[in-house]
């Protein structure tokens, strides 16, 4: 173990910070009490699996009282009779098998848990308890304490309990079944024509397997009869016309062959055919269950607030409970839900969840304040203006842009070709049937089933699944998360790039902070960074940070005034440091800068500059994407940085600013209406209505566990600068489909050949059915992962 | 001969019954989560195997 790493977190100790426990090295306290909890109670196992696999608890205190409401809880569990509880806990830093192994074992930490049981892909956690012994509320303080803290918003509230869809499984085992025996009782028949036993058990082999193929025919197929059927109504040659018309005719051709010992009929082929496409869409339906794509503000609202009675005693009530004239305690990091007016004296909101700002809003008594805002620093109190629904914020939703469920607004590539196909198809099986009607009718009607049969498209069907799948399985692996596979096939359309500024193009980690003024010298620093040690604003704790290491100093007098800045006293000087007001120093005129003053000993010194940082690659990046797309940067800030914009990026890129989240949504819109198709690269709520309206909108985030907004994809901050490869490599996934349609199309030809001519044997039949499939399938994986290789 | 119609209902009546376990066992919720069982499995060794050293310890102190 690295004596530099925290023996619990893994994350790097400061050096004074150094806390030494029974030998190992924690970075804080809290990493060290989550030891200390384990190894009390024989559990230290937790370390054996994964060095340093936890996670630094935070402080909580309040935060879950709201749990204490009965009502509420039993809106969070899964089930309760008696004494018996359970409930499911959405954890998002499970991440490995210790994590597991200690959530699996949470009834050796608190007596009255009788189970819990891990779901790693769902990263959710199931509790089972006795509610006399124990209580929800006190079960997830524990998990905050050992550094789990589960994840409780609005969505979990009265969510009816999902029902999740196996069908697809069922159907594939269902056809499998049907397939596998069919296939073993037809071989006897393909090499044994004319032997005596044969002849003497043909048609009890030919009745089995009629009576096996019908679960296969019924059930397993029946969503492409139904597909086929839809599409008829649209008046749409969708890809599904062809298929079900094949496992039609293919079912009464081979019926009929049976019945008048003409054969052994094809029931071996419809029910591959119809196992190997059931494959393919089940190949295509990878999903990431631990991400959601579907959030909208209930994701991030809390369940509960605490109201404040007219006797003056707290009450935790629902959110939906809220009502105008209601007054609320908003803590330190707690969301606010609903418009209002701010009662307590002064607050320090931060809206970067609205509007990607990460620098807190100064409030008065008497503003207004928003929904969507988090307080930091004191507690305070507010009055309802509007209910939830109501709000500002939650408006954004009632937008038409999330109330229709996009139902597939785009026709997929198989659905286009088919559109050409279906109908070359029926032609030709028309025209045969007129050319050998006048020879043999017979024949003729052998030739207009076996041209329907042998052109079902089933590699035709299976090549966008098993591309599609495929490339969704490598982007995830590249951390790019897409909802479906029919994004990709939107990303290949894309012209217009439209990105968000704050967050998105910049990082909010880290801000590259430049000091302006009088140079400062190392005493000063070490004055600096000690008043700085005691102030939780988020700019001093940036500054902080960015300072490098000082010597501590006693520090007599501190106070920090909210919103202005902060004053100590310390050994050797008076440091004052904060806003232009709170020095009364005016003599500069820009507040498009984020600044923070420094007045030491009386001297006004400086300031400290935070210039928003760029993500790497940037330049690059634009530069490359220029050449191909149009691109639009669209700010909801003011212009302060045009002038840095217009030198990095590439001169045809439009920079926008000013941009409340509605003109967002208009302003893609107004995009679209000129025909282009647009991808929306964004991150905070603040975005979700222009990543709604856009063709494609991705979501930047960086812990993709972390709530990002409604998206089509979610991107991992790290892989920003690859943006351009994804659209490349989904670019390329279309050209792979293209060249295996064509591929397929060989073998419809061949296969036709034999049909058209009145020759198709079963036994071709069954060959060139899988044989098709097999050379589409490892075609079309080999070549999306070439183009993955190719950088 | 009659002997074939038997064998192939027995293997028949085997193979629905295969079915019937595979679709119990997914409406079951037993392939819904696909990865924890397999790092589960590892797990009771280790705890066993802590219990057994300390009982081993104690049993040694006990002796000497």
């Amino acid at each position: 173990m690295n004596p530099s790493q925290c023996f619990h977190c893994g994350n790097e100790i400061v050096e004074k910070d150094r806390i030494v426990f029974e030998a190992k090295s924690f970075c804080c306290n809290g990493c060290k009490t989550v030891y200390e909890i384990f190894s009390q109670n024989d559990l230290t196992c937790y370390y054996d699996f994964q060095s340093a696999p936890g996670a630094t608890p935070l402080d909580i205190k309040g935060k879950y009282d709201f749990l204490a409401n009965e009502a509420i809880v039993n809106q969070l569990l899964d089930f309760q009779e008696n004494t018996t509880a359970i409930v499911s806990l959405y954890i998002p830093h499970i991440h490995c098998s210790s994590c597991i192994w200690i959530l699996e074992n949470l009834q050796k930490l608190q007596p009255g848990i009788i189970a819990s049981q891990v779901n790693f892909p769902n990263k959710k956690v199931r509790i089972t308890y006795h509610s006399e012994k124990t209580h929800l509320k006190a079960i997830v303080e524990l998990l905050c304490s050992i550094g789990y803290e589960p994840y409780i918003s609005l969505e979990n509230f009265g969510e009816s309990k999902k029902r999740v869809d196996r069908s697809l499984i069922y159907k594939l085992g269902v056809a499998f079944f049907s397939f596998g025996n069919i296939m073993l009782l037809s071989f006897p028949e393909y090499f044994e024509v004319g032997e005596f036993w044969i002849e003497q058990y043909k048609d009890f082999f030919r009745w089995l397997i009629f009576a096996l193929s019908l679960p296969a025919f019924i059930y397993s197929a029946s969503g492409y009869y139904v597909a086929a059927w839809k599409s008829l109504k649209q008046g749409l040659l969708n890809i599904e016309i062809p298929i079900a018309l094949g496992i039609v005719v293919m079912f009464i051709r081979s019926t009929v062959d049976i019945i008048f010992g003409f054969g052994q009929g094809f029931f071996d082929s419809m029910c591959g055919l119809i196992f190997f496409m059931l494959l393919g869409k089940l190949f295509q339906q990878k999903t990431y269950d631990f991400l959601s794509f579907e959030r909208d503000y209930k994701s991030y609202f809390p369940i509960a607030i605490t109201k404040i009675l007219p006797d003056g005693q707290e009450e935790a009530i629902q959110v939906y409970d809220i009502k105008k004239g209601d007054r609320l305690l908003i803590r330190n990091q707690e969301l606010i839900p609903v418009d209002g007016i701010l009662i307590s004296e002064k607050a320090s909101i931060d809206y970067s969840f609205v509007t990607g700002e990460a620098v807190p809003i100064e409030k008065e008594s008497g503003d207004k304040i928003f929904a969507g805002g988090k307080q930091l620093g004191k507690l305070i109190e507010m009055e309802v203006l509007f209910s939830v629904s109501q709000s500002y914020l939650t408006q954004l939703w009632s937008n038409d842009v999330f109330q229709k469920k996009v139902e597939q607004k785009h026709k997929s590539i198989t659905d286009k070709v088919s559109h050409y196909f279906t109908p070359a198809l029926l032609l030709l099986a028309v025209l045969s049937f007129g050319y050998w009607i006048f020879i043999d009718v017979s024949t003729a009607f052998n030739v207009f089933t076996a041209i329907l049969i042998v052109a079902c498209p089933c590699a035709l069907a299976l090549t966008a699944p098993f591309t599609l799948g495929n490339v969704l399985r490598i982007m995830g692996n590249r951390k790019l998360y897409l909802k479906n596979a029919i994004v990709i096939e939107q990303l290949a359309k894309v012209d217009t790039i439209v990105f968000d500024k704050t967050g998105t193009i910049t990082t909010n980690k880290k801000t590259s902070i430049t000091y302006e003024g009088e140079i400062l010298n190392d005493f000063e620093l070490k004055l600096i960074k000690n008043a700085l040690r005691g102030s939780n604003h988020p700019l001093s704790r940036r500054l902080y940070d960015y300072l490098p290491p000082q010597e501590l100093v006693g520090v007599s007098h501190f106070e920090e005034i909210i919103g202005k800045g902060v004053i100590a006293e310390l050994e050797g000087g008076t440091v004052k440091l904060g806003s232009s007001q709170f020095l009364q120093h005016m003599s500069e005129a820009t507040h498009k800068k984020t600044k923070v003053h420094v007045e030491i000993n009386g001297v006004y010194k400086g300031s400290y500059v935070f210039n928003n940082q760029y993500r790497q690659g940037l330049e690059q990046l634009f530069e490359e994407l220029a050449k191909k797309y149009e691109l639009v940067v669209l700010s909801g800030d003011n212009d302060g940085e045009r002038k840095i914009l217009e030198k990095m990026l590439p001169p045809s890129t439009h920079l926008v600013f000013n941009q409340k989240p509605e003109q967002k949504l208009v302003y893609i819109d107004s995009l679209q209406q000129q025909g282009k198709n647009v991808l929306m690269v964004g991150d905070g709520l603040n975005d979700a209505g222009a990543l709604a309206q856009s063709n494609v909108g991705i979501s930047i985030s960086e812990n993709v566990n972390v709530f990002s907004p409604a998206c089509d994809g979610i991107l991992d901050a790290g892989q920003f600068s690859k943006i351009a490869f994804f659209l490349r490599y989904s670019k390329n996934a279309m050209l792979i489909i293209y060249m295996s349609f064509g591929l397929s199309l060989l073998y419809n030809v061949v296969g036709l050949s034999y049909a058209v001519t009145g020759n198709l044997l079963p036994i071709v039949a069954a060959i060139i059915m899988p044989l098709s499939t097999i050379t589409i399938v490892s075609f079309v994986t080999l070549m999306s992962n070439v183009f993955a290789a190719k950088k | 001969m009659s002997v074939i119609y038997m064998l192939i209902s027995i293997s028949i009546v085997v193979a629905v019954f295969f079915l019937y376990a595979f679709i119990k066992a997914v409406r079951g919720g037993q392939y819904d989560d696909d990865y924890t069982p397999s790092v589960r499995m590892l797990f009771d060794d280790e705890l066993v195997k802590e219990t057994n050293k300390n009982q081993i310890n104690i049993t040694e102190e006990k002796q000497l």
